[in-house]
């Protein structure tokens, strides 16, 4: 079963450079709209087994990663391809709005 | 054909659930994304009737969907698009499907509104939130701005004056309509400095927000901020029950929804909850209130269908 990655300081750049397609999902457990697309997130890593990356970083964890791509909001997603920013989504939004740009970055 | 399909999963939605599926009516919420509604954004609840504990809306919603789901109450995550009555049933149009339902509560909700100033929209997420809970964190001993003079404004300004080094409360009138209790502990907090009289007239940065324009009678003051929280009401999610030739149901002049005293909109069988729904008190205990008042009518209306 396909499960989303959790990403620090230490393992972030590394999936950004090795994959294809990533989706990270910038959250805190405090911050309900972040909480409301948890199962979302955890539907979408399923569904995108094998295809993208989808992951999480804990912006309490994790707050230099956060702070790198300037993060001032969440929850905030962010689509990578080939290593590069390429998208971003700024609040909850349904799973097919996050599917749609998945399915365009995979072409 | 399901007995009832809920729009909706905050407070209204889910407490409409909960009550149609106990009194053993086949009932569906479909939320967009999952159960909380918009409360999941405020950061203290101490008005909720029977909750002494003062808790985040977060916490105050945890345990709502599973009490509706322990009745049989179903809830699923999808986006209704439309409605539309056909005969005497209800087709809803979701993403991926059409189902049919004998009676339909929409409890959808409201958003929070922009404010209107310059740049507004392209500063979202780049230091515009409307939810401090969520964002406060990332202001950690800085300077922040609140934008508006209600009760939402002034609760989020304090609880953001325990996290920022300094919050400017910004309200255009001379007076706040927020409860004396809260605007007393505003008055008497001393990291709130407040800008009465005053509009925001721009955001302004490269990235990421520098600062505002704030404009008074005379002057313009530039207040150099990072942040910006806009509490300025809301604006409400009808959506779902517009169609091509306008809406489905009777609406009012401010966009809500006519309801009577029973929830009831114009159009048999289709309810109308919560923040949506005219005079609504934006208040979580009357969006469950107007949630338990729906389903005893939609079950006494699916049983008067059923037994006809």
């Amino acid at each position: 079963m396909g499960k989303y990655v959790e990403l620090n300081n230490a393992n972030f750049a590394e999936t950004i450079k090795n994959n294809n397609v990533v989706m990270v999902d910038f959250w805190a457990p405090w911050c309900g709209p972040c909480r409301m697309i948890a199962p979302v997130i955890e539907e979408l890593a399923e569904d995108y087994e094998g295809k993208a990356v989808v992951a999480k970083v804990n912006t309490d964890e994790a707050p230099e990663v956060a702070g790198q791509f300037g993060i001032r909001s969440i929850p905030t997603v962010l689509f990578f391809k080939n290593g590069e920013l390429v998208d971003q989504m700024i609040g909850a939004a349904p799973k097919a709005n996050y599917a749609a740009k998945l399915d365009a970055l995979l072409g | 054909m399901k007995d009832l399909v809920i729009i909706g999963g905050g407070p209204a939605g889910l407490s409409a659930g909960l009550y149609a599926s106990r009194m053993g009516i086949d009932t569906t919420i479909y939320e967009k994304l999952s159960p909380g509604g918009q409360i999941t954004l405020s950061s203290e609840i101490e008005n909720y009737p029977g909750v002494c504990d003062v808790k985040s809306g977060l916490e105050l919603m945890q345990c709502w969907p599973k009490q509706a789901e322990k009745f049989g109450c179903k809830i699923e995550s999808s986006e209704v698009k439309s409605i539309k009555k056909v005969e005497n049933y209800f087709e809803i149009e979701l993403f991926d499907k059409t189902i049919q339902s004998l009676s339909v509560i929409v409890a959808t909700g409201a958003s929070p509104k922009r404010a209107g100033f310059e740049n507004e929209e392209e500063f979202i997420g780049k230091g515009i939130s409307t939810c401090a809970v969520c964002d406060g964190f990332f202001y950690r001993n800085q300077e922040v701005a609140v934008v508006g003079g209600g009760d939402t404004a002034l609760e989020e300004a304090l609880y953001l004056s325990g996290i920022a080094s300094k919050v400017y409360l910004i309200h255009r009138r001379d007076k706040f309509r927020a409860s004396p209790a809260t605007v007393k502990r505003v008055l008497e907090n001393d990291k709130i400095e407040i800008l009465y009289n005053s509009k925001v007239k721009k955001v302004y940065g490269e990235q990421f927000v520098d600062g505002i324009i704030i404009s008074q009678e005379n002057r313009e003051i530039d207040l150099k901020v990072p942040g910006v929280f806009v509490f300025v009401g809301n604006s409400k999610n009808t959506e779902v029950l517009k169609n091509e030739d306008g809406f489905i149901c009777e609406m009012c002049d401010d966009g809500s929804v006519m309801v009577d005293l029973n929830m009831k909109t114009s159009l048999a069988g289709l309810y109308a909850v919560g923040d949506i729904r005219k005079d609504a008190a934006k208040q979580v205990v009357c969006a469950a209130a107007d949630g338990a008042v729906a389903a005893l009518q939609a079950v006494k209306y699916v049983d008067e269908i059923k037994n006809s």
